[in-house]
């Protein structure tokens, strides 16, 4: 490759200081382009995210101002809201749905949906309760049957829509129906087990809690991890020629993120401590945030969720893109359901019933990804599940019933799709979409 | 009327060649043996009225249609393509006009989409995004930020972004469907700076248009086919835009060049 652009530049690109191509060699690759609104240093930063939000980008942003409004309205009605010990019980309440929810948001991505995760959910906590309770199973087995399962009907969900191109909204509204019939099938005539007490999964679910030294040093481990990792990322991008975030902002990030993790830690310290299972929840969400962002797999998942057709011809293999992310959107409902069960110690026809479904959808939405594919993160799970769980347990600690609280989810959601909607027309308006 | 096609300028080596190939559908003869040459570092304009067969003949060179009949050599070796992809490993990329490109990705991510560059499992962005400037840069693409979303870029610079993408796999030919179609004024006028871009490159361009002006300001030859068949190939700097408009419509007593002449006309006695 031979670089003709050299003799043109000076005119093509007339730069107020003076000699253009030695202005050119100054600046980062990245940064050239005079029509590059400049931005430095902390204040860029800012200025930078301010005009996103503002071109209709809103990211998190919503969920976490309605996660914190949601949060002060409950601590004014009820002072206990945001005790320690009720916070405690948030994490564990927020778990299985947040799961559930992280699949939901990779269907999502794909502009797909799963109505079934909470009949999948009941399956696998079904099919534990009879292998383990009644059949006398080994406990690693037993899970790996509930897994298994969802992965199982994920992949069927995938064929199904790969091969026939079933809307994805009537087969899991078929499995919606036919998994919760699978699943009464299943517990039998009773309907109802107990798992027992002493079991590790219960112990997991329900008494393991991070030593404070451990919980401290985890959280500084991560913020080590990611001050490293910026730095790293810095000094490969200097190198490449191109523009790189400066010290100062990446301290910024890092602080803040240092507090963002050490305030909750010290409230649950204030109690049990910081559950075992919920962060098994933040590992999953960081781990699939991981995977969106920064593979080939995430990056064809987003693609395809854009368009569907440009990625085909990119040369993506789009059914194994498909049937992939409903395998694992039925494989965290799977995990979900085994979460929730072991945090009830039982297995009933109610498991995965009810709600579970639709909050889990709602988590996904309310915490901004958006419903019309190819925009979200996996951290939205992480949001709107504790926005939907604060606000059932808000409303159980000032003893409303489930009337109030089905209505102000629903209003919740109806808010979180209309902002969805209002800044998809918005990025439309600014060019973003 | 006849059209005797001009000889080829000599000196220059044929890429690719079609000889005689043909395309059915049903009962429709889209192509009927068609003859094309096709040489490095020029740009060769394909025009012809709608149904003229442009499309199907793209799509065969493309690999969208295999051909019935004829043959297809691509330097110098007898091949047959059938599917895009053989078509993208010859190197022969082709920018449809719908581009293809995913607005909700970014620049760097829809120029690299299905060939990421990766540092073991994980994206290599920054080395994704240090190529991408190089590479704009050499088509003095006037692209002023690869990390925006391709959506909240403007129809020139997407088909920009289209064209450099396809020049991502080092094809030796590249066939550009209506590149201008839905541009303005300046846009057009940058995809065609573009163009000659690829063709100081050394790449064979075959261009789709519509625009007589834009394949008179570019192209080196034109090939004009007419109800799926050759209607003469003509070397643009020894060609009148007339003699083309009559190759397309297949007379020269049509609308077309009557308006033409009547405006000539008119303009020599205004002045």
């Amino acid at each position: 490759m031979t670089l003709h652009g050299s003799e043109t530049r000076p005119q093509d690109t007339p730069r107020p200081a003076g000699n253009g191509n030695g202005a050119a060699a100054e600046l980062p690759a990245d940064l050239q382009d005079e029509r590059l609104i400049a931005s430095h240093g902390i204040g860029g930063a800012v200025s930078a995210f301010t005009a996103r939000l503002r071109s209709g980008d809103l990211g998190s942003v919503p969920v976490v101002v309605g996660l914190v409004i949601i949060w002060a309205v409950f601590q004014i009605a009820n002072s206990s809201f945001l005790s320690s010990r009720n916070l405690v019980n948030l994490t564990l309440q927020t778990t299985s749905v947040g799961v559930i929810a992280i699949g939901i948001v990779l269907v999502l991505l794909l502009g797909e949906i799963d109505l079934s995760v909470g009949s999948v959910s009941g399956l696998s906590a079904a099919v534990l309760g009879v292998t383990f309770v009644n059949q006398d199973w080994p406990l690693a087995l037993s899970l790996l049957a509930g897994v298994a399962l969802g992965l199982v009907i994920g992949l069927f969900y995938g064929a199904l829509y790969t091969r026939f191109g079933v809307p994805s909204f009537v087969i899991t509204l078929a499995g919606l129906l036919g998994f919760l019939g699978l699943q009464l099938l299943v517990l039998g005539k009773e309907g109802s087990l107990n798992l027992p007490f002493d079991s590790a999964l219960v112990g997991f679910a329900t008494r393991s809690f991070l030593s404070p030294a451990l919980a401290y040093g985890l959280v500084a481990v991560v913020v080590a991890v990611y001050v490293l990792t910026r730095l790293r990322g810095r000094g490969a991008r200097v190198a490449a020629g191109l523009s790189a975030a400066p010290n100062s902002v990446i301290a910024v990030k890092a602080g803040a993120l240092a507090v963002v993790l050490l305030v909750p830690v010290i409230i649950l310290n204030g109690d049990r401590g910081v559950s075992s299972m919920f962060l098994l929840f933040l590992g999953l969400v960081v781990a699939t945030d991981f995977a969106i962002r920064r593979t080939r797999w995430g990056r064809s998942v987003v693609a395809v969720g854009g368009n569907v057709e440009a990625a085909r011809r990119a040369g993506i293999n789009v059914r194994m893109i498909y049937l992939s992310v409903f395998a694992a959107c039925s494989t965290f409902a799977a995990v979900g359901g085994l979460l929730a069960a072991a945090r009830l110690v039982a297995v009933n026809q109610s498991s995965g019933g009810a709600d579970t479904n639709l909050n889990a959808i709602a988590a996904a939405v309310i915490g901004g990804t958006s419903l019309f594919g190819g925009r979200g993160s996996a951290y939205s799970a992480l949001l709107g599940a504790l926005v939907i769980m604060s606000i059932s347990n808000g409303l159980a600690l000032l003893s409303l019933d489930s009337s109030v609280r089905y209505m102000v989810t629903a209003g919740v959601l109806l808010i979180a799709v209309t902002i969805d909607s209002l800044s998809r027309r918005s990025r439309q308006a600014h060019g973003r979409a | 009327m006849t059209v005797t096609p001009t000889p080829a300028p000599v000196g220059t080596s044929t890429v690719l060649a079609l000889r005689g190939v043909s395309k059915r559908f049903g009962a429709v003869q889209a192509l009927k043996n068609i003859e094309l040459d096709v040489r490095a570092g020029e740009v060769l304009a394909l025009v012809g009225d709608n149904g003229a067969g442009k499309s199907t003949l793209v799509k065969t060179i493309a690999g969208v249609y295999t051909a019935d009949d004829g043959t297809m050599t691509f330097d110098g070796k007898d091949v047959r393509v059938g599917s895009p992809a053989e078509a993208q490993q010859l190197g022969i990329a082709t920018v449809f006009q719908d581009l293809a490109l995913c607005d909700n990705l970014d620049v760097v991510a829809n120029l690299y989409l299905g060939r990421e560059l990766r540092k073991g499992k994980v994206l290599d962005e920054v080395e994704m995004e240090r190529s991408s400037w190089e590479l704009l840069r050499q088509l003095s693409a006037k692209i002023p930020s690869v990390r925006i979303p391709v959506a909240s870029l403007s129809g020139g610079q997407r088909q920009t972004v289209a064209i450099a993408r396809s020049l991502l796999g080092q094809p030796k030919v590249v066939m550009l469907d209506e590149p201008t179609a839905a541009l303005g004024v300046a846009q057009t006028a940058e995809v065609l700076n573009l163009v000659e871009r690829l063709r100081e490159r050394g790449l064979a361009v075959i261009l789709i248009s519509h625009n007589m002006a834009d394949v008179m300001a570019v192209a080196d030859r034109v090939a004009v086919l007419r109800l799926g068949r050759n209607n003469g190939v003509f070397t643009v700097s020894e060609t009148k835009t007339q003699d083309i408009i009559a190759a397309i419509t297949g007379a020269t007593d049509n609308a077309v060049s009557e308006r033409a002449a009547r405006r000539t006309r008119e303009e020599g006695t205004a002045s």
